[in-house]
């Protein structure tokens, strides 16, 4: 097990960590400021690596097609807002979930009706197209490391939004108790549509973040949006700075995870049973953290509200 | 969970149309083979018995979420692990449906019970979470099976016994097993939501602190319908195997169990006859998009979204307003 | 291709030509999900060759109905119940994938319809379970692997590292792989199924001394892996040997990411008889895209039912006859040699392919040098028919 193997593997669970964050931080708030369980968040992350896709085919540029595509999945975020999710605030959770799964199903069928089914590919921006020479002979791109500057950086403007402004005290305050705000003559309303768009958009630019990295495909966000949830509940509904946390770590395990857990059983069984029970417990290994956590903190890490 | 369905009441207030309903769906599924000797054929009766089983598997999700207010995420690891158990069963030499049901309903019995200790330990959005975990755990594990098919599956050869018969060998005994499984089953979860322990498991889902205060152990009352409602669905998961044949991981998938989830709500929870009009209406209606056109998700997702906007209390609960019934 | 209106189009052909018979062919293919590009190309190919024929096949008006497995079992189960007790179709063409292959084999073989595979080839079907009713006009899942490893032996590559999904189509290549190849496998990992991030595993092989890397990671995790390996500048130091990673359905979005990968494969978009280059100028100017051994396979399952047709004179009743006929496989395939083997898998021609870019800057898969001639696949001698 070389250091730079250890080395890479820290520095990968950094960067899926990060995407983690930005697509859980807008899950987070939408969850714990309005209690609005949004299961559409993933699709809002493809829609972002899609509008990325088509932006980067009409301008030719990715960062202009990432100018292009922010505003976009605003634009998408209010719409679903507005068409649908307002008339659910006060629904129970599990018509929530009935439509926003409709959401799903329909914007993933039409991403491949309009774009096809096939994985497409984004380049990176030309001036980050190159690579830090890690050791003889391997390359790390320079793009993963500025998609971890960014995420840390986006996590450092939203800690300072939240702390430090009037907007981020009325979320926090939403967050612990929504109906004391309303009470006190906030415009709600316009708090959730703020928050929603906000989160959409939030989701959104982790997809463009993640489009040259990954392939762009319909149902690109469908699994990474239960590993957001595990976030979340890890971390602590309502709580950016639980939702990074627990981002980091989830990233983290699962990533430093897979390498050690075969390696691990290597040393203790045969080759191959271990390369068909080490992958199967590799998955499982952020499931068990998230009941670890939920055994000792059933709130999550940074609970937001006392009691729910 | 808060939001109970105010369909509850309206259901408890009119035990007998909701008979009727029911009476009616088994009437309909009870000719569906003698529909299919003049039209759709072997296709049809399969149809139906897919949708049967979804059926069962629905209703013990319904006893869970609707009646206990415990929604889980995991409910198709249980129909996967009977499943399993016959699939491994019939494939090592075992063929009596008398010995394979029992073990399959024993381990989803053990499951539930060692999974549901720690799950009920959390509520809410928590539950929701650790269920799907141990979903997880279970899908993961029987994709690792490679001496079974691990994820491409595993074609069964030969059918069970049914009491040394050759009954569950054909087509028309599979359907009636199926049909009378699901009366069964339906009928069972009649049974237990009518009584006491099924008013408890209600009350609890209120408000569990005046149901402990009474007296009651919440914790056992809700492991208790978690095991039942997880051996349910195991049998379904063993009718499951011995109708295609077949057996294979994605089915306790978390996507399965995210189906299962819209069918109960999509029918209308804690109703009598939700769970089952909403596992039917699932599997239909996907079938008749489905023939339509490949991207029929373009319309049911939409279908989806209205009914969640607008029948409040389900497919049930529209069924109510459109018969002008008042609560 | 729309159920609907095909009946409506049945119906009306019906009135029209009222004694005219007619072939019906159910296709089961993956079109939900990024795997439906596989599942068009099959569609696609089958398609030409019945435009080829004039919309017949063996004479008789063709009928083809479509179906999505939207790669659920239980869905691949229904809609073969569809085809054969529904539709009644004469033949079934399908699957794609595997385990949609298993779950729709019992109901299609059983109803004594023939089952024809234009892609899986799973080897449970190969030995002791082969079937009457079965025929494959791809290959035995195995032997794509078999050849790399064929080749990477005589290469003389010292040390293999090895990478495939961990389902069971990825441990049958990463078996088949070392059935002829003797050299040392330095690791071999096994990556969750759709996975991301490939940078870890690149930097085990960085670090494990490798000479050359054997993937199996098809579809969208193809175009991740062949991308973040060549970003990781590993690609000049490391030989990329592969099968079913760099194929015509990921290289339109690896591009020059996959130039001079190598493959291996029963035919590229440049084989040099004149019925595949006629084939890839007719698919490209019908589809607008570059055909892919999908396309290929399913071409050659709609010539095979053509040519068994035509043999028994259009009258499908006798299942010996019909069986007989597609046995003796009397067409003449895109690929070149084409035989079936007594459990119906093929007997074919196997080459070393390499990513090239074409004149027109289309990525694709040329062929190199023939590896194996008439190569059967290994689990033949189970089968007792």
């Amino acid at each position: 097990m070389s250091t730079t193997l250890i080395l890479i593997q820290v520095l990968n669970g950094l960067q899926l960590g990060v995407i983690l964050f930005l697509i859980a931080a807008g899950l987070t708030l939408v969850f714990g400021v309005m209690g609005f369980i949004n299961l559409a968040h993933g699709v809002q992350y493809m829609v972002g690596a899609y509008l990325a896709y088509w932006g980067y085919g009409v301008t030719g540029s990715f960062v202009l097609a990432l100018l292009m595509a922010l505003p976009l999945a605003l634009v998408m975020g209010l719409i679903l807002e507005f068409l649908i999710f307002r008339h659910l605030y006060d629904r129970d959770h599990l018509s929530q979930v009935l439509a926003t799964f409709g959401v799903i199903l329909f914007l993933n069928q039409l991403a491949k009706v309009v774009f096809g089914p096939a994985s497409l590919s984004v380049p990176p921006p030309a001036f980050l197209d190159f690579s830090f020479t890690l050791v003889d002979g391997l390359l790390y791109p320079a793009y993963r490391i500025a998609v971890i500057v960014a995420g840390l950086l986006v996590a450092f403007v939203l800690w300072l939004v939240i702390t430090r402004t009037r907007i981020g005290m009325l979320i926090r305050a939403g967050a612990t108790n929504p109906d004391m705000v309303s009470a006190l003559g906030v415009n709600v309303r316009l708090l959730f549509m703020v928050v929603f768009g906000f989160g959409a958009m939030l989701a959104g630019f982790a997809g463009v973040m993640a489009a040259p990295i990954f392939s762009v495909e319909p149902g690109m966000g469908d699994n990474l949006l239960i590993v957001a949830f595990v976030v979340i509940i890890i971390g602590g509904a309502g709580s950016i700075r639980g939702a990074f946390v627990a981002a980091l770590l989830v990233g983290l395990v699962d990533t430093l995870g897979r390498t050690l857990v075969t390696d691990g059983l290597r040393l203790v069984m045969d080759a191959s049973a271990a390369n068909q029970i080490g992958p199967a417990i590799a998955s499982m290994l952020i499931y068990v953290l998230m009941a670890l956590v939920l055994f000792w903190r059933p709130e999550g890490l940074f609970a937001a509200r006392a009691a729910r | 969970m808060s939001g109970a369905p105010q369909a509850t009441a309206a259901a408890a207030g009119r035990p007998r149309s909701a008979l009727l309903v029911a009476g009616v769906i088994f009437a309909v599924l009870a000719l569906v083979p003698f529909i299919a000797e003049v039209a759709g054929g072997a296709y049809l009766t399969s149809l139906a018995v897919r949708a049967m089983i979804l059926a069962i598997v629905a209703i013990s999700l319904d006893l869970l979420m609707g009646h206990g207010g415990l929604v889980s995420f995991g409910h198709s690891a249980f129909v996967a692990i009977g499943a399993y158990c016959a699939g491994i069963m019939l494939t090592e030499g075992i063929y009596e449906i008398a010995v394979i049901l029992p073990v399959a309903i024993g381990a989803a019995a053990l499951f539930a019970l060692a999974s549901g200790a720690v799950c009920l330990r959390t509520s809410g959005v928590s539950f929701i979470m650790i269920t799907l975990a141990f979903g997880q755990m279970v899908y993961f594990a029987l994709g690792s099976l490679a001496q079974y098919g691990a994820d491409d599956g595993l074609t069964l050869w030969s059918a069970p016994d049914a009491l040394g018969t050759k009954w569950l060998a054909s087509k028309t005994g599979v359907y009636v097993t199926v049909l009378i499984a699901l009366i069964g089953a339906w009928a069972l979860v009649h049974r237990i939501t009518g009584s006491r322990f099924g008013r408890v498991l209600r009350a609890a889902r209120q408000n569990p602190a005046r149901v402990a205060s009474m007296g009651y152990s919440v914790f056992r009352y809700r492991l208790t319908a978690y095991a039942i409602a997880a051996m349910i669905a195991a049998v379904a998961g063993v009718l499951w195997a011995v109708h295609a044949s077949f057996v294979s991981p994605s089915l306790g998938s978390w996507q399965r169990s995210g189906d299962l989830i819209v069918m109960v709500v999509l029918g209308g929870m804690a109703t009598r006859n939700g769970a089952l009009i909403g596992a039917l209406f699932f599997i239909v209606i996907e079938e008749v998009l489905s023939s339509i056109t490949h991207d029929w998700r373009l319309i049911f997702g939409p279908l989806l979204i209205l009914i969640a906007l607008y029948a409040r209390g389900g497919l049930v609960g529209l069924l109510d307003r459109i018969q002008g019934d008042r609560t | 291709m729309n159920k609907l209106a095909m009946t409506l189009a049945s119906s009306l052909l019906g009135l029209a030509t009222m004694a005219t018979a007619e072939v019906k062919v159910g296709m089961i293919v993956t079109l939900s999900g990024p795997p439906a590009a596989l599942g068009q190309q099959v569609v696609d190919g089958f398609q030409l060759a019945i435009d080829d024929l004039d919309g017949k096949l063996g004479g008789q008006t063709a009928m083809v109905i479509v179906e999505d497995d939207e790669l659920k079992p239980e869905v691949a189960l229904s809609k073969a119940n569809s085809l054969v007790e529904s539709e009644q179709a004469d033949f079934v063409v399908g699957t794609v994938f595997s385990n949609m292959l298993q779950a729709a084999f019992r109901p299609v073989t059983e109803s004594e319809t023939f089952l024809i595979s234009p892609n899986a080839g799973p080897s449970t079907f190969a030995g002791r379970n082969c079937n009457p009713y079965f025929f494959v006009t791809s290959y035995q899942n195995n032997q794509n692997a078999e050849v790399m490893g064929a080749h990477a032996q005589a290469a003389g590559y010292k040390k293999v590292f090895m990478i495939a999904p961990n389902y069971q189509a990825g441990r049958d290549n990463m078996e088949g792989f070392r059935m002829h190849y003797e050299g040392e496998i330095v690791d071999e990992v096994y990556v969750p199924l759709g996975h991301q991030d490939y940078s870890a595993e690149i930097a085990r092989i960085a670090t494990s001394g490798a000479d050359a890397v054997f993937a199996f990671t098809p579809g969208g995790m193809g175009v991740r892996f062949v991308r973040q390996f060549r970003d990781s500048g590993l690609a000049d130091k490391v030989q990329f040997m592969s099968v079913f990673t760099t194929d015509e359905t990921t290289l339109p979005a690896q591009k020059d990411a996959a130039e001079g990968f190598l493959a291996a494969g029963n035919w590229a978009p440049d084989t040099a008889t004149d019925e595949s280059t006629a084939f890839v100028a007719a698919f490209e100017a019908k589809y607008g895209y570059v055909p892919g051994g999908y396309a290929m396979q399913a071409y050659d399952a709609a010539m095979l039912i053509n040519s068994a047709v035509e043999a028994v004179g259009g009258d499908l009743s006798d299942k010996d006859a019909v069986r007989a006929a597609l046995k003796a496989a009397k067409f003449t395939s895109l690929r070149g040699n084409f035989a079936f083997n007594t459990n119906h898998y093929p007997i074919q021609d196997f080459y070393q392919l390499s990513v090239t870019e074409r004149q027109d800057g289309a990525w694709v898969t040329a062929v190199g040098e023939k590896i194996f001639e008439g190569y059967e696949d290994s689990f033949a001698a189970e089968c007792s028919m």
